[in-house]
């Protein structure tokens, strides 16, 4: 199964992740969202972190979520892959967060993501879609 | 995604109105700037809907606007303006983006062209190392415990105060590099804690220093009154703005909106528009953490150039006064200001919003800087690196129709995943250096994103403006040297 799908955007990018339910679609595009940032095939899985975020509704959820990720990369200059979802409903979510700190000599940096953006934010059933502020 | 089919009326050759009837909820019509063939062009994507989707915004007077370079925006367009009533309207964070007070400013030198192109490389290499550019790029600058505080409320002062630049600059800064009100209590401690490290950095994505030549000079009047006296002067120009601190600033009071669109009342139609009244505690304290957002952009613009100018002296081995490093102007171009203005037939305070639209205040307004006082305020028009830049004046006609604001750049006519899938970065670089521009990157891929393939014809965007009377042309610049992060 395609884990997510770029969509272009004339001054942006975005992307439609998929899952088999939301919990694994908000966690593709968490992937996807790195892999707009950083090429993720270097990266490894070797330390990980809790990251948890509330919201009124699920647009925001994933607004929050998408952001959330944005600020620990560039704080923690941590590069992610893997985003396990341990507890999700519409309005929470809490999931322990793969990957390494980010090393010039290792990686590549791809495009910087200043933000999520709630523009033609689509939450479906088992798919999101969401546009970045690059 | 299928053209825009909305209903558009041909005003004149520059101005093109959507009328109000075309959407239950919009309270004004919009109003475009453009010519025919680029109407065109505009119309392939979605930017007209947004242009009438900002005229449902409470308190917005005369018209939506949109500039020249109007693009596909989230929310208002790129190149949106509109300007809401302090006593009933509403601010909208996305209606000044993430990048708050993104903006652009220009040096001048009095060398020439034949004086500085044979150190170009080292001249481009030396910025390159100076100035900390690229993605998750840090800073050298270490600021003292709650120090971030002095930097939001007093902007460049700030930078000057700490030997970074000089006092003068600040007489030829946007509000003098330091807006009022700015209140660091409302900056959340992750914007805060973004901001620290990335103070002094360009940052990536279309952001650039440039090394420019003056190739036509238009008005040589006005020209003279900014020091621009002969086609070959160097200009140097500086792009960038807020770092992490903006996006986070942003990112958090869109979260606050939405949450009190609801409390307010307002519908809109899409969220990225979530706005609260002006004059209400979320309105307020977005605007008090805006403007400190704002300063600390002119305190990073302000850093960089004292940067700018040591690496300019130490390779062309001139003192700062013999190469004549004076600021034209740094114009900021994604903001939301209080200002007063006429509006049917009335003096009126509005709260106006320019989201990629640069401030065009003509003659004889009291916020033009004394310097310019005869030939109206500089505006600052970066193209894309491989064609021109503008240097422009602002103009009674923009302050009539425009809410003194004009356009903001090129406008990308390409998204960035068709130009990297297009061009290749190596091929990019080669071609700008078989044209005699000497460039230097952290990413080729960010090379080809940037391509001039990528934008819209700047001279195009600049000629509306002009021949609309929103801003007049005064000069025009080409690139021998480009950093981009």
């Amino acid at each position: 199964m395609k884990r997510f799908e770029l969509l272009e955007h004339t001054a942006d990018t975005g992307l439609i992740a998929y899952g088999h339910n939301l919990a694994e679609a908000f966690a593709n595009a968490a992937y996807g969202l790195f892999s707009i940032m950083a090429e993720l095939d270097g990266v490894r899985e070797v330390e990980s972190q809790m990251v948890a975020v509330s919201a009124e509704d699920t647009e925001s959820l994933l607004f929050n979520w998408l952001n959330e990720l944005i600020y620990v990369f560039e704080l923690e200059r941590r590069l992610l892959k893997r985003f396990d979802i341990i507890e999700f409903d519409e309005r929470w979510l809490k999931a322990e967060c793969w990957g390494e700190k980010y090393n010039s000599s290792r990686h590549q940096l791809k495009s910087g993501v200043k933000s999520a953006t709630y523009h033609m934010l689509k939450i479906d059933k088992d798919q999101v879609r969401v546009i970045f502020d690059v | 995604m299928s053209p825009w089919s909305g209903p558009l009326q041909k005003v004149d050759d520059y101005r093109w109105r959507i009328p109000r009837s075309y959407k239950s909820g919009m309270r004004v019509d919009g109003l475009v700037f453009a010519g025919e063939e680029m109407i065109t062009v505009i119309k392939e994507e979605q930017s007209l809907e947004q242009v009438a989707n900002v005229a449902f915004l409470p308190g917005i007077v005369n018209y939506s606007l949109a500039m020249p370079d109007i693009h596909w925006g989230y929310g208002f367009p790129i190149g949106g303006v509109a300007a809401m009533r302090l006593s009933d309207g509403v601010v909208s964070p996305g209606g000044v983006g993430f990048d708050i007070n993104c903006g652009v400013r220009l040096l001048r030198t009095s060398l020439t062209e034949a004086e500085v192109r044979p150190q170009i490389k080292e001249l481009v290499e030396a910025l390159y190392r100076n100035v900390p550019s690229g993605l998750g790029s840090e800073g050298k600058i270490r600021l003292r415990r709650g120090e971030i505080d002095e930097v939001l409320v007093k902007g460049s002062r700030w930078a000057v105060e700490k030997g970074y630049g000089r006092h003068d600059d600040l007489g030829t800064t946007e509000e003098e590099g330091e807006m009022m009100d700015a209140e660091p209590e409302h900056v959340s401690r992750r914007a805060k804690e973004r901001g620290i490290p990335q103070l002094g950095t360009l940052g990536s994505g279309n952001h650039f220093l440039e090394v420019a030549v003056i190739d036509q000079i238009q008005d040589s009047v006005i020209a003279r009154g900014m020091g621009i006296s002969q086609t070959g002067q160097i200009m140097l120009l500086v792009h960038c703005g807020s770092r992490g601190l903006g996006h986070q600033v942003a990112d958090d009071y869109i979260g606050v909106m939405v949450n009190a669109m609801k409390k307010y009342n307002i519908d809109l139609p899409d969220r990225q528009l979530a706005c609260a009244p002006i004059d209400s505690a979320e309105g307020k304290n977005y605007l008090a953490a805006m403007r400190c957002a704002a300063n600390y952009a002119w305190a990073n613009r302000q850093c960089i150039t004292h940067w700018v100018r040591e690496s300019f002296c130490q390779v062309l081995k001139k003192t700062e006064e013999e190469a004549g490093l004076e600021l034209i102007y740094d114009v900021c171009h994604n903001i939301a200001k209080i200002e007063e203005h006429e509006v049917d037939g009335k003096r009126v305070g509005l709260c106006v919003h320019r989201k990629g639209a640069t401030r065009a205040f003509p003659v004889g307004h009291p916020d033009v800087p004394s310097k310019y006082a005869g030939i109206g305020q500089p505006v600052l028009i970066p193209g894309d690196m491989g064609r021109y830049s503008y240097v422009l004046v602002g103009t009674e006609q923009a302050m009539k129709e425009s809410f003194g604001s004009t356009c903001h750049g090129a406008g990308r006519v390409k998204s960035r995943a068709a130009a990297k899938r297009e061009l290749r970065g190596e091929n990019v670089l080669r071609e700008l250096e078989s044209r005699g521009i000497t460039v230097r990157t952290g990413s080729l891929k960010g090379l080809a994103e940037e391509a001039s393939q990528a934008y819209k014809d700047v001279e195009s965007v600049v000629g509306v403006a002009h021949n609309a009377g929103i801003s007049r042309i005064v000069a025009r610049t080409k690139p021998i040297g480009v950093i981009k992060g």
